[in-house]
């Protein structure tokens, strides 16, 4: 029962990071249709980020409090700045071109992305400051659950909270929803549906720079090729969910993580990775509207 | 006739006040991760402040460069507009398609190709060898993205399904390289319509995921079944081609297989330019283009659909029998998606559909690393830098592709 309850917490934290980078994915399509595949990126620029502005903190010698907060914050500005930019060279000129030249277009950033990061820092793993103290109280619960996989749980749950806030009760979550049910009559009725798409790239970058700084301190290491893995799963529990639906990207980044926990934990911890490529394939194939998702009728 | 008399472009103020946003903007983008480097072990800063200044200026010099052409070329539209009867630039393409430049051209490459090996060392023919793989691979996924307009990112696991043919049957029932080629082709045709029939469904985008989650699979399976494929060690000691029985050194080996890839590469082009301009050729394109249309000439979507995946899956599986009896090594790192992601960049860049781009952008992009060590470093940095930038400013590919036309009769 113990060993349940362990794996339950592992893919509850997991789930919750996937949910962080999936929001990101699905906030996108939502709004322009396009696979960002250089949104795993984002995760893996704000897992370094806040690796290196952390460890220059604890160098000049601030309190942890302050490491903490300076850090997310700047893990979720400069990835922020990166989903814009990204946005702005490699998106806004294809907007109108055929199908398959963004989705190229996202792939060439993703690996140039991945490569300015080995060229910039380094090709090797590096560890990863364990920035979340150990919590007293959980002490006699050690083995289920950790102090690390309860910050991640609340940490998204809160962010969470936030952006449905943000997206149903702001204006600019009002812009953005009527930017994604119609481009051209968002437009007409005076929305500047360029901004929002930019702020779009922003909000999901910084959300999945908030993921990667989490795990990055659960797990303890990172490299400059995290973010591919991630992403294609993040991508998985979003499509899982139904891509473009919110509550959908969050309910399938939990079954998704559910899954993988119990799988590796029950059956086989080898193809870790092969249980969610199959997921992903098998969804596709026979519910690709996903289980929150409805499925479009293409019209000539 | 003598060109009007140019304006030298002069950059404007709003021109520098957006160059030097931009320049500030990368500044203030790349500092954490290109300006600091923490030594986590010796709790140690390193500031690079110099890469900023080159970062900021070299964005700054770009996006005036790119202001000022943009700046030019209007000029030169309104220019066009006002006079409508100057000619217009001869496309460079047209210039080598009639047959007295043709043919010299032709045959000049050929020749050049034929004593290759004459003139350079192994080293050398090595690596033009492994050139002429790419050759053959960028012309394979050229008949999916290319003609069929099918975006596939798992074609890798094509070529692994063919390396691990051939490593396979020579391991367990000693075959040797010409029995293994045409099996491990049939495999890779086979695989191809598996992963065919379960996407037949779906559209351009998750296509693309689906491919790659299969290559993925594919390589994830080879790495963990130890008992079939050996895992990550890999498979050693494949034979090298051999010719009727004769022993070869080393270094003849060598040449001989360079002179083999030369005629696979051959045959490729040979069999892709007539599957181009065939019926099922001309199939794919209708799908490409509009696949609903392409559904309303009464063209079997299905069948042109796992045709492009069969034959493109052929080649890449060839193209891995061929690479494992050159390497005489195989293990599941080889094909990674960054493999495929190269062999993308290929037919990008040549130009997706056009047989002499591919080829082209094959030979520059495996030999100018090799042979430009600075730039070997970069080499995927450019790589990804080429996709998008292909996409932006030349969709159609360095050398686009020629369509067919028929011109009625004077």
């Amino acid at each position: 029962m113990e060993y349940f309850f362990e794996l339950l917490f592992s893919g509850l934290t997991r789930g919750s990071i996937y949910a962080l980078i999936a929001l990101g994915y699905t906030m996108v399509y939502g709004i322009i249709g396009l696979i960002n595949f250089a949104h795993g990126e984002m995760y893996m620029i704000g897992a370094f980020t806040a690796l290196i502005v952390s460890s220059v903190l604890t160098i000049y010698g601030l309190p942890l409090p302050a490491i903490l907060v300076l850090t997310a914050l700047a893990a979720a500005v400069w990835a922020g700045a990166y989903g814009f930019t990204v946005e702005r060279l490699a998106y806004r000129p294809l907007r109108n071109a055929p199908r398959l030249a963004p989705l190229i277009s996202a792939i060439g950033m993703s690996i140039f992305l991945q490569n300015y990061v080995l060229l910039a820092q380094t090709p090797d793993f590096v560890p990863f400051p364990a920035l979340i103290p150990e919590f007293a109280f959980l002490e006699p619960y050690g083995g289920i659950v950790g102090s690390s996989d309860l910050v991640i749980l609340a940490v998204s749950a809160l962010v969470m909270a936030a952006l449905t806030l943000l997206i149903k009760y702001t204006r600019i979550g009002k812009a953005m929803r009527a930017t994604a049910q119609d481009q051209k009559m968002a437009l007409l009725v005076g929305i500047n549906v360029d901004r929002i798409i930019s702020l779009t790239f922003v909000v999901g970058s910084a959300l999945a720079a908030i993921g990667g700084l989490l795990i990055a301190s659960h797990i303890g290491q990172i490299n400059f090729a995290i973010g591919f893995l991630a992403g294609i799963k993040a991508f998985t529990a979003a499509v899982l969910g139904g891509i473009g639906s919110i509550p959908g990207a969050v309910l399938g980044s939990f079954v998704l993580g559910l899954t993988e926990a119990f799988a590796t934990g029950y059956v086989s911890s080898d193809y870790e990775d092969v249980f969610a490529f199959s997921l992903l394939v098998l969804i596709l194939i026979f519910r690709p509207a996903g289980l929150l998702g409805k499925a479009a009728v293409e019209k000539v | 006739m003598t060109p009007a008399p140019e304006k030298t472009a002069m950059p404007t103020g709003k021109d520098i006040r957006q160059a030097l946003i931009a320049g500030l903007w990368f500044m203030f983008l790349t500092f954490p991760l290109l300006v600091i480097k923490v030594h986590p072990i010796e709790q140690t800063v390193t500031w690079r402040w110099a890469n900023m200044l080159w970062v900021g200026g070299l964005n700054a010099a770009v996006v005036l460069a790119c202001r000022l052409v943009a700046a030019r070329r209007a000029a030169g539209e309104e220019r066009r507009r006002q006079e409508p009867d100057r000619a217009v630039a001869a496309p460079s393409q047209a210039f080598f398609l009639t047959p007295s430049r043709l043919v010299p051209l032709l045959a000049a490459v050929g020749l050049f190709f034929l004593v290759f090996p004459l003139l350079f060392s192994t080293y050398q023919v090595n690596i033009m060898t492994t050139a002429l793989m790419y050759v053959v691979l960028g012309l394979g996924l050229n008949i999916v993205v290319g003609f069929a307009g099918l975006l596939d990112l798992g074609y890798v696991a094509f070529y692994a399904v063919g390396a691990y043919t051939y490593g396979l049957l020579h391991l367990h029932f000693g075959l040797g390289f010409w029995t293994a080629l045409p099996i491990g082709g049939l495999l890779g045709a086979l695989f191809g319509v598996l992963l065919g029939f379960p996407v037949l469904r779906l559209r351009g985008d998750y296509l693309a995921i689906v491919t790659l989650g299969f290559g993925e699979i594919i390589r994830l399976v080879l790495e963990n079944w130890g008992d079939f494929s050996q895992g990550p060690s890999g498979i050693a000691n494949i034979a090298r081609p051999g010719l009727f029985g004769i022993e070869m050194s080393l270094e003849t080996s060598l040449v001989y297989q360079y002179y083999l890839t030369i005629a696979m590469a051959l045959l490729t082009i040979f069999v892709v330019n007539r599957l181009r301009n065939s019926r099922i050729g001309r199939a794919w394109f209708a799908l490409r283009e509009d696949d609903i249309a392409c559904q309303a000439m009464g063209i079997n979507k299905t069948a042109i659909k796992l045709t492009a995946f069969a034959l493109g899956a052929t080649w890449a599986a060839m193209a891995g029998v061929l690479f494992a009896a050159k390497t005489t090594f195989i293990n599941p790192a080889s094909f990674t998606f960054l493999e495929s992601a190269i062999i993308l960049c290929i037919v990008v860049l040549g130009g997706m559909g056009s047989i002499v781009g591919v080829v082209a952008a094959a030979l520059i992009l495996m030999l100018l690393p090799e042979y430009l060590r600075a730039v070997a470093e970069y080499r995927m940095l450019v790589f990804g830098a080429v996709l998008v930038l292909m996409m932006i400013v030349r969709p159609q590919g360095l050398i686009p592709r020629v369509r067919r036309t028929y011109t009625g009769s004077h």
